[in-house]
C-alpha cells in the first residue's frame, strides 16, 4: 500500500513542479482509487459514483496548491474526498446513505476500479454556461491544448487574463457542478 | 464529458504550482489587515501619550506578549486547517497554555489584593471599550484572512473560521494594547480574552457558511 502513496505522491510532486506527462498519469491512477473508495461508499447511491469522481477530480485538480510534499500525499486526498463527499450526502439530506465509516484514510488506496461508469451531470454543458473570458481560454488552452500565447491571440486577451480565466474558469466550473447536483 | 476526458482537460497545459502559496496568501492578508486595523488605531483611538514611560513598565510589554503568543498559536491553526488532512494535533493546547497562566496569575493577584482593590483590578476604567474595541478591530484582519482562506482548502469551514477569527482577534489586541492603559493582568486576562473570543466564535459562524467548496 505505501508503495502505491509512494509512486502517487512522486508523480503529483513531479506534476506541481510542471511536468505535464506525470500529472495526467496521477490524475489517471486516482481516478480508479477515487472510483473503487466512493462505490464502496456509496452502495445505495450508484448513479451518482461517477460524478462525485468528476467533482473530486475538479477539487483536487482546482486545490492542488494546497499539498504540501512533507505531507501524506494519502491524508491529503482523503480529506478531499471524504468532504466531497459528506458535501454531496449533506445536500441530499441523508447522512444515512454512507453505509461504510469514513475514518480509515488508508482507504483511499486500498481499492482500485478503473471501469469509469456514466456520469449523469455532463461537465461540457456546464462549460457551456461560463462567461466567454473563462470559457474560451479552457477551450482552446484545456481542450484543444494550444498555448496561453496562441490562445491569447485567438481570444485578443492578453496572457495574464489567459491563465486567469483557466484558473477561475474551472473553480467556476467546480461550483457550477456542484449546485447542479 | 467523460472522467478520461475530464482528466485530459485537466492535465493539458497544468502549469507548475507556487510551493509557498499558503504563506504568501497569509503573509498578505496579515499585513494588509494589520496596517488598517494600525491606522484605526493611530487616527481614532490615538495611541496612549505617555507611550515612551509605559514601555518602562512591565505590564506594557505584558498586554503585547499575551496576544502574540495566541497570535503564533491561532497562525499554525489557521495555516493547518488550510490544508486538506492536516492535523491540528497539540495547537489548541498551544493555544490554551498562555491563557490558563494568565488566569492562574490574575487569580494570585485577585487573592492577594486589598479588599477595595479588587473591584478596580477586574473593571479598570476601560472595562467595557476594551472587548468592543478589540473585536470591531478584528474586521479588517478577519476580512483579508477569510479572502486568505477562500483560495485555500478549509475542510473543517467552521473550526477554519474559528482559528482566522482568533488570529485577528489577537493580532487586533495586539494593535489595541498602544491605545490602553490599563495595568492590570486581571484586566487582560477577561478583557483581552474577551476581546479575543468574540471574532473567534462569530469567524465559526461565518465559516461554516463563507468558506465552503
Amino acid at each position: 500500500m505505501s508503495a502505491i502513496e509512494d509512486r502517487l505522491r512522486e508523480l503529483l510532486v513531479r506534476g506541481l513542479a510542471g511536468d505535464v506527462t506525470a500529472y495526467h498519469e496521477f490524475l489517471k491512477a486516482l481516478s480508479s482509487h477515487l472510483r473503487g473508495f466512493l462505490r464502496g461508499r456509496l452502495v445505495r447511491l450508484p448513479d451518482e459514483v461517477e460524478d462525485l469522481v468528476q467533482e473530486t477530480l475538479l477539487a483536487v485538480h482546482n486545490q492542488r496548491h494546497t499539498y504540501d510534499a512533507a505531507q501524506p500525499l494519502t491524508a491529503w486526498v482523503h480529506a478531499i474526498a471524504r468532504y466531497k463527499l459528506v458535501d454531496l450526502l449533506r445536500r441530499r439530506a441523508g447522512r444515512d446513505a454512507l453505509t461504510e465509516p469514513l475514518d480509515d484514510e488508508l482507504a483511499i488506496i486500498a481499492v482500485s476500479d478503473a471501469e469509469a461508469g456514466d456520469a449523469k451531470r455532463d461537465l461540457a454543458k456546464l462549460l457551456a454556461r461560463l462567461p466567454d473570458r473563462q470559457r474560451l481560454p479552457i477551450i482552446y488552452m484545456k481542450l484543444e491544448g494550444r498555448s496561453v500565447a496562441e490562445t491569447a491571440q485567438l481570444t485578443g486577451i492578453s496572457e495574464a487574463a489567459v491563465k486567469v480565466g483557466v484558473h477561475r474558469g474551472l473553480k467556476a466550473l467546480a461550483a457550477l457542478a456542484r449546485d447542479e447536483t | 464529458m467523460k472522467t478520461d476526458q475530464l482528466i485530459d482537460m485537466l492535465a493539458n497545459g497544468a502549469q507548475a504550482v507556487d510551493p509557498h502559496v499558503l504563506r504568501r496568501r497569509y503573509a498578505l492578508a496579515l499585513g494588509a489587515g494589520a496596517l488598517v486595523t494600525a491606522l484605526i488605531v493611530i487616527v481614532l483611538l490615538g495611541v496612549q501619550p505617555d507611550l515612551g514611560r509605559a514601555a518602562w513598565l512591565p505590564m506594557f510589554w505584558i498586554k503585547l506578549a499575551f496576544p502574540a503568543l495566541i497570535l503564533a498559536g491561532a497562525l499554525l491553526a489557521t495555516a493547518r486547517l488550510s490544508r486538506p488532512g492536516s492535523r491540528i494535533g497539540h495547537v489548541p493546547a498551544v493555544i490554551a497554555v498562555p491563557v490558563l497562566a494568565l488566569w492562574l496569575l490574575s487569580g494570585a493577584a485577585l487573592l492577594n489584593a486589598a479588599p477595595g482593590e479588587q473591584h478596580a483590578l477586574l473593571f479598570g476604567s476601560s472595562w467595557l471599550a476594551c472587548p468592543a474595541s478589540v473585536a470591531a478591530l478584528s474586521v479588517p484582519m478577519f476580512v483579508a484572512l477569510l479572502w486568505a482562506m477562500k483560495g485555500l482548502a478549509p475542510t473543517r469551514p467552521a473550526l477554519a473560521g474559528a482559528a482566522a477569527g482568533l488570529l485577528a482577534g489577537a493580532g487586533a489586541a495586539l494593535v489595541y494594547a498602544l491605545h490602553c492603559t490599563e495595568t492590570s493582568l486581571v484586566f487582560v486576562g477577561v478583557w483581552y480574552v474577551l476581546g479575543m473570543f468574540i471574532p473567534a466564535v462569530l469567524g465559526a459562524l461565518i465559516g461554516r457558511i463563507a468558506l465552503r467548496w
